[in-house]
């Protein structure tokens, strides 16, 4: 009997990411003064599982990689080899390389073997030399301990030193699609280069789509980009810092003066020979085919970005048993609520009321308690989100030579698994920030008074329906007189206005804002803030700063627990029916026609207690022709809140409260203007979910 | 009943011929006219029912239904292609499509008069979409192929399927 050991591949992958992650953290964690043994235990268990799995599986490259980085450990774990920073680094490195080829095993496509190598190399280097720092020649201690640091973009060759300077540099740079999205704009960069020297672009547009599959907010151009001048690699590197990750890049010099030649040829190819004859078998070489190189660089780019989707479409998640037999014992009440009233419905007769509406009463509350244990399985701890958090901040403090310690609170806030996976790249960027703009070098620290280490504290809490996600750092905070002078200066905002404190910390979300020239103290403070704004509101939450100049800046993320169920009121527009968010409701007011000012030619307002609110008739910017035509005469005003502003709307009727599922109306149709999804009524029918604040937008138009 | 045992005849015929070449396409009708799509973009055929309408959009785009929990927009292809409007009686049929990548399929319902019949299609037999010139639009059509003397207009679903004022997603 043969059994199709795919089916197990996903249970496998998953498995293996999470070992890793408990690798990482332990990683992270190990104390150079105190080495914990259990800590190590942990790291070895990760690792073993995961050569165990891909042994098994016959994924050979994963298997022969992770015995070496088990060997280490091992050694490690029985106190024959020291833990040194280095050697933990080159780890971290390694746990980078496997997470790197599981991906690539899992979307089928063929692993980097060269990024393999290099890691393999310097994990070997490790093994063999004993400690780092003596016995390894230079040359290959190099990629080793670079491609740790830096490992986020592999693709960067690292052998020119920094003091080389050359006449000029090549870059061919290459965006992933989602560059825009993490609020980059190459635009920026390239200005920057223009700054080091002559720079002339070459723009590649084979890659954007025809017109009507083009989408706007995904970068499809790539550059060729030649710098001509006197500057180091280092500088070039420096403004590519914020895009690694996001794009493939290669930074060559020009001219290569004969002195930097060889070192340039000696390091890439050099680890592979290196390896590869002490590879116990050939295997891996073998193992996969040798088409990766024939492939376009474009084609793989591609190839990532669909695999990435593919991936989230069949994600999975686990769920805590407890959850599970709580909404197994729930099932349980409503089936007997349900023969209940079966028996009851059986024998019919009118003194059996008052069973029957207590029967109903009953099923009533249970479809409620199953619908919210039901929910409850979509919820996640936060701490999936924050647990890669560590490893970014020690590995951007590290590269800035900053001292950060990273503080988490309240990992185990649960939110909707929607929210963990949207939330992700927004606080990656707000982090990002606090680490490279808020908290200041070591130095600055202490002539400022505080102590040398920073603080960046993430923290997440319920409040209300809500969840909040504060980013809290010690450092030197956003300076409002300079704010307020360089949105002068852009004539974002009016001379002499007078701003409140927090509208002037809201200008550094305002698009006109994030593509500024650099600001000296607050540099790049806004550089993609109004992208963060956006994705924040688009989840149906908001963003706020507090910030002290010299004390620090908080940053609070509100965002909604779960985006699956609304509070609703459902109202009658003709013959349609439409649910407005109950949370963005005001009041309603029945009113007459007469109770409505006419503006010529700007429509009507309603005046309500001394303030005078716009009017949006339902009718008529939904085109709606059905229903009572005299009953227009008169309507009720739902007087409703959107982004600040309140406005009334004027529908037909009020039909009742109820909780509505959310759903897409874009999975298969599109988005449609002033509706941000739809609901199924009981009657089976479809309604539209009211987007308040897109609807005042709208009717403003 | 003759009719039929003559198109069963023919797609026997085809399919003696060059087994490797044929395509089913489901077949249905438009007035007069008589359209195909591709059998394997079919995922049902459901009467028409009324639809929840969605304000401010093409008049073809009748609105949406609850298709089994998922929201589900409803095409009117006599609307979309310019001929006269036929009332929606029970016996109106509504072809459930798939479209899109594997990655992130969309399910769209068009209403059409009737289903006729599922076609084998010989592909050398396919003939280019003629240009009927500025009237008529053929962008939607993939080709041309007769089935027992009668003209058989191949859709193609995924220009059919792709609405228009996409670029209005991000405003």
């Amino acid at each position: 009997m043969s059994i199709d050991m795919s089916q197990f591949h996903q249970v496998f992958f998953e498995e293996c990411f999470e070992g890793l992650e408990a690798m990482e953290s332990g990683l992270l964690t190990l104390d150079m003064g105190d080495i914990d043994s259990e800590i190590i235990n942990t790291i070895f268990r990760g690792a073993h599982s995961i050569k165990g799995g891909s042994g098994t599986f016959g994924f050979t490259v994963v298997a022969e990689y992770t015995h070496i980085m088990e060997t280490l450990l091992d050694e490690m774990r029985d106190g024959r080899r020291k833990v040194t920073q280095p050697a933990v680094d080159v780890l971290l490195g390694s746990v980078d390389c496997l997470r790197e080829m599981l991906t690539a095993i899992q979307n089928e496509r063929d692993v980097n073997n060269s990024s393999v190598a290099k890691h393999k190399a310097a994990l070997e280097i490790v093994l063999n030399g004993g400690s780092m720092d003596e016995s390894v020649p230079q040359v290959e201690h190099k990629p080793a301990s670079e491609s740790v640091v830096v490992n986020a973009a592999p693709d960067i060759p690292e052998e020119e030193s920094g003091d080389l300077e050359e006449q000029g540099w090549k870059i061919a740079f290459c965006p992933y699609l989602d560059l825009l999205k993490t609020g980059n704009d190459p635009v920026r960069l390239f200005r920057e280069l223009n700054e080091l020297g002559e720079l002339t672009t070459i723009v590649n547009i084979q890659d954007v789509p025809a017109f009507y599959e083009l989408d706007p907010e995904e970068c499809n151009i790539s550059w060729d980009l030649k710098v001509v001048g006197d500057i180091s690699g280092d500088d070039i590197r420096e403004i590519f810092n914020w895009v690694e990750g996001d794009c493939e890049m290669e930074i060559q010099p020009l001219a290569k003066p004969i002195k930097s030649a060889p070192v340039a040829k000696i390091i890439d190819p050099e680890p592979l020979e290196l390896v590869l004859p002490s590879n116990p078998s050939p295997k891996s070489a073998e193992a996969k085919p040798k088409v990766a190189a024939e492939i376009k660089k474009s084609d793989t780019q591609d190839s990532d970005n669909e695999a990435a989707k593919a991936m989230a479409k069949a994600s999975s998640i686990r769920v805590d048993t407890d959850k599970i037999d709580t909404l197994i014992n729930m099932v349980g009440e409503v089936v007997i609520t349900q023969s209940m009233l079966g028996l009851v419905g059986e024998n019919f007769s009118m003194d059996k009321v008052g069973q029957l509406k207590r029967g109903l009463a009953q099923l009533e509350r249970h479809t409620r308690d199953l619908q919210q244990s039901v929910m409850n399985i979509r919820m996640l701890p936060i701490s999936f989100v924050f647990s890669r958090f560590p490893r970014l901040v020690h590995d951007i403090s590290s590269k800035l030579d900053k001292k950060i310690v990273l503080k988490l609170v309240g990992e185990n806030t649960e939110v909707d698994k929607a929210v963990v996976e949207l939330i992700n790249d927004p606080l990656v960027h707000l982090i990002r920030n606090s680490l490279d703009h808020g908290i200041e070098m070591p130095a600055d620290r202490v002539a400022a008074g505080k102590s040398e280490t920073g603080t960046i504290e993430l923290k997440a809490y319920h409040r209300g329906g809500h969840i909040v996600i504060e980013i809290i750092d010690d450092g030197r905070g956003l300076d409002k007189d300079k704010l307020l002078s360089k949105a002068i200066e852009k004539g974002l905002v009016e001379e002499n206005s007078i701003l409140t404190e927090k509208q002037i910390f809201e200008l550094i979300f305002m698009p006109g804002f994030s593509t500024a020239e650099q600001l000296t103290d607050i540099s790049g403070r806004g550089v993609g803030m109004d992208v963060v704004r956006r994705n924040i509101l688009s989840l149906g939450g908001n963003i706020e700063i507090i910030s002290e100049l010299g004390k620090g800046t908080t940053i609070a993320i509100h965002l909604p627990l779960t985006l699956a169920i609304l509070d609703g009121q459902s109202v009658a527009v003709g013959d349609e029916t439409y649910i407005v968010p109950l949370v963005s409701i005001i009041e309603s007011i029945n009113i007459t026609e007469r109770m409505l000012n006419k503006v010529a030619g700007k429509g009507e307002t309603f005046r309500l207690r001394n303030e005078y609110l716009p009017v949006i008739r339902m009718r008529r910017i939904f085109n709606v022709h059905s229903g009572n035509p005299t009953k227009s005469k008169e309507g009720v005003l739902v007087v409703v809140e959107g982004q600040g502003e309140l406005c009334c709307l004027l529908v037909d009727e009020l039909l009742g409260q109820q909780q509505v599922v959310i759903k897409s109306l874009e999975a298969n149709y599109r988005r449609v203007e002033g509706v941000s999804g739809a609901t199924i009524l009981g009657d089976g029918s479809v309604a539209l979910i009211l987007d308040v604040p897109g609807l005042v937008r709208f009717s403003i138009r | 009943m003759a009719q039929e045992a003559e198109n069963k005849d023919i797609d026997q015929y085809h399919y003696s011929k060059n087994l490797d070449n044929a395509v089913q396409y489901l077949s249905f009708a438009l007035g007069r006219e008589e359209y195909g799509v591709d059998i394997l973009r079919v995922q049902e055929i459901r009467s028409w029912e009324p639809v929840s309408r969605i304000p401010n959009v093409p008049c073809y785009e009748k609105g949406v239904v609850n298709l089994r929990g998922s929201i589900v927009p409803i095409l009117d292809l006599r609307e979309r292609f310019n001929l006269s409007k036929a009332e929606y009686t029970p016996l109106t049929v509504v072809v459930v499509l798939q479209t899109g990548d594997s990655n992130k399929p969309r399910i769209m319902g068009v209403v059409v008069d009737s289903v006729s019949d599922v076609i084998s299609v010989d592909k050398t037999e396919i003939q280019g979409a003629p240009d009927f010139g500025t009237k008529v639009s053929n962008e939607f059509i993939n080709g041309l192929v007769s089935v027992n003397e009668r003209m058989v207009m191949l859709l193609d679903v995924d220009k059919l399927l792709k609405l228009e004022d996409l670029d209005q997603v991000e405003s």
